[in-house]
């Protein structure tokens, strides 16, 4: 009951983007996909851009992941965030061919190099949102 | 039909610029934009095509009430934040080269930290509602911190480093010193950059741009009338705008480290009809350092993966062989989001730059880079 209020930005969810939101919220990567030429794209968009369907579906990911870039983040800018900085922030590959960007949990960014294998974690901030995560595989 | 030498930049306007300011943002556009009218020898009710700054906090129709302008008959907005600059150029080239008006007005006035933090405004900026979603949610909620991850991948792939980053930043403080109207007047070392602090790793303080406050404002007006006006004209010989592939965010992009302005600098050069040869000074933008080697490399002056070499050894400082950013750029002089780029490249092909000259200056290209990885740029010669 008293627990602190949550303080970070929140995401504003669409109807669009909801079935991301709530795989997240289930411990379960859910992308979109084109129901009609089958090209995954994130994030969640109404067009799908290799053949203009409107018609899409939602599959299941694997959460596994190859580093495509990062950032150490040392001012945090949003006050929230001041009290985990420096935080590591990963652009990753993930293994549908689409890309994410995330957190990087318990790693030595001295150690990072590009193309390192991640794998998705969960992190549950508010009854309602989980937040997506990676940790080195 | 081509846009080449069709209009003419013939009028510049510049406040003081300041960290902070208790006068609207409005007010200062007006400054800046009273000031280009007179320089061209205009009256301001010659104005007839207004191109105002989307988040400047004014209006076309502010104009019109402002300065009582009778026939106000071209108005459009370039919403590419700070490309937005020279993609007005291209737009006001257009609607003087069509005959839709004579003499256009483009204006930027900003605020600093006296109208909110970056970071709130950004917030409110519709092109960044998937980061706004998807990404600051989980820390990433500023610029730096966008584009840290293409510089760190930059070096990763091509061993760019740090002190090359710097060379940009301690160049661009050397010619800031030349100018009385740039606000960070203290010399830097490359020891001063090394030694400034982490805020999105790669990406120290000194390669991150100033906040500021103030307005600039250049006329554009058509090519055939200009000659007549009180300065020498400066025409647009090309300009273009390019956007990157899948722009909604830069984790999204294909190739991060590459940027709209690859697709649109070959257009500018072809309508131009000049080479990287004769460029003889350029005003790129520079929010952060990476930022402008990474556009050296997308418009062609080294190959990609060899900004970093090119941007050493004086290369980029007055008196190098491409003199970059003669006023300080948005990292020394002000960010005044491109428009102050524009009036640096036009007073150096006027050969009006004093103690910043380049020597015979004829042909030189300005740029703007956006957001996401909007690219625009323009190609101005005497």
């Amino acid at each position: 009951m008293n627990a602190p209020s949550y303080d970070k930005p929140l995401p504003d969810i669409s109807p669009l983007t909801k079935p991301f939101w709530d795989g997240l919220r289930e411990h379960r990567l859910v992308l979109q996909a084109c129901s009609h030429c089958h090209t995954v794209r994130h994030y969640p968009r109404p067009v799908c851009d290799q053949c203009y369907s409107m018609d899409s579906e939602w599959i299941s990911g694997t959460g596994r992941a190859t580093i495509h870039s990062w950032a150490v983040n040392h001012h945090p800018f949003h006050f929230a965030f001041k009290r985990e900085s420096p935080f590591i922030t990963v652009t990753v590959d993930l293994e549908e061919g689409v890309r994410m960007q995330a957190p990087l949990r318990d790693a030595d960014a001295s150690t990072l190099t590009l193309g390192m294998a991640v794998q998705l974690i969960y992190e549950d901030v508010t009854p309602e949102l989980t937040l997506p995560a990676f940790r080195l595989a | 039909m081509s846009m080449r030498d069709k209009a003419c930049v013939t009028g510049i306007g510049e406040t003081r610029y300041t960290r902070e300011t208790t006068r609207s943002q409005a007010e200062l556009t007006f400054e800046a934009a009273l000031a280009a009218i007179a320089d061209a020898g205009l009256d301001p009710k010659d104005i007839d095509g207004v191109v105002p700054y989307v988040m400047g906090g004014v209006i076309a129709e502010d104009f019109v009430t402002n300065f009582g302008l009778p026939d106000l008959r071209y108005s459009a907005l370039t919403p590419m934040g700070g490309a937005s600059s020279v993609a007005a150029l291209q737009n006001a080239a257009l609607a003087v080269a069509g005959g839709l008006a004579n003499h256009v007005l483009i204006t930027l006035g900003r605020g600093a930290l006296s109208t909110g933090r970056i970071t709130d405004r950004i917030g409110q900026m519709p092109q960044f509602r998937l980061v706004g979603e998807f990404e600051m949610p989980m820390g990433t909620v500023a610029p730096a911190q966008f584009y840290a991850p293409m510089a760190r991948r930059h070096m990763e792939l091509y061993g760019t480093t740090s002190e090359q980053l710097g060379e940009i930043a301690v160049t661009f403080r050397k010619h800031a010193a030349l100018h009385d109207n740039a606000m960070m007047q203290k010399p830097m070392t490359l020891a001063d950059h090394q030694a400034s602090r982490m805020i999105a790793d790669p990406l120290r303080l000194y390669d991150c741009c100033l906040e500021s406050a103030g307005a600039a404002a250049v006329v554009i007006s058509r090519a055939d009338i200009a000659r007549d006006l009180r300065q020498p004209p400066v025409y647009i010989g090309g300009v273009a705008e390019g956007h990157p592939d899948s722009p909604s965010t830069i984790t999204q992009r294909p190739d991060i480290c590459r940027i709209g302005l690859a697709k649109a600098a070959p257009k500018a050069f072809a309508m131009a009809g000049v080479t990287h040869k004769d460029i003889d000074v350029a005003e790129i933008y520079d929010c952060f350092t990476y930022i402008v080697l990474c556009q050296l490399e997308d418009m062609g002056f080294c190959a990609k993966g060899e900004g970093g070499a090119f941007v050493q050894g004086g290369r980029i400082a007055l008196g190098g062989e491409l003199p970059v950013n003669t006023h300080g750029g948005l990292l020394s002089q002000a960010h005044i989001a491109g428009m102050n780029h524009i009036v640096e490249l036009t007073r150096q092909l006027r050969g009006h730059a004093g103690a910043r000259q380049v020597a015979n200056a004829e042909v030189g290209l300005v740029t703007g880079y956006g957001d996401l990885g909007d690219g625009s740029i323009a190609i101005l010669h005497k």
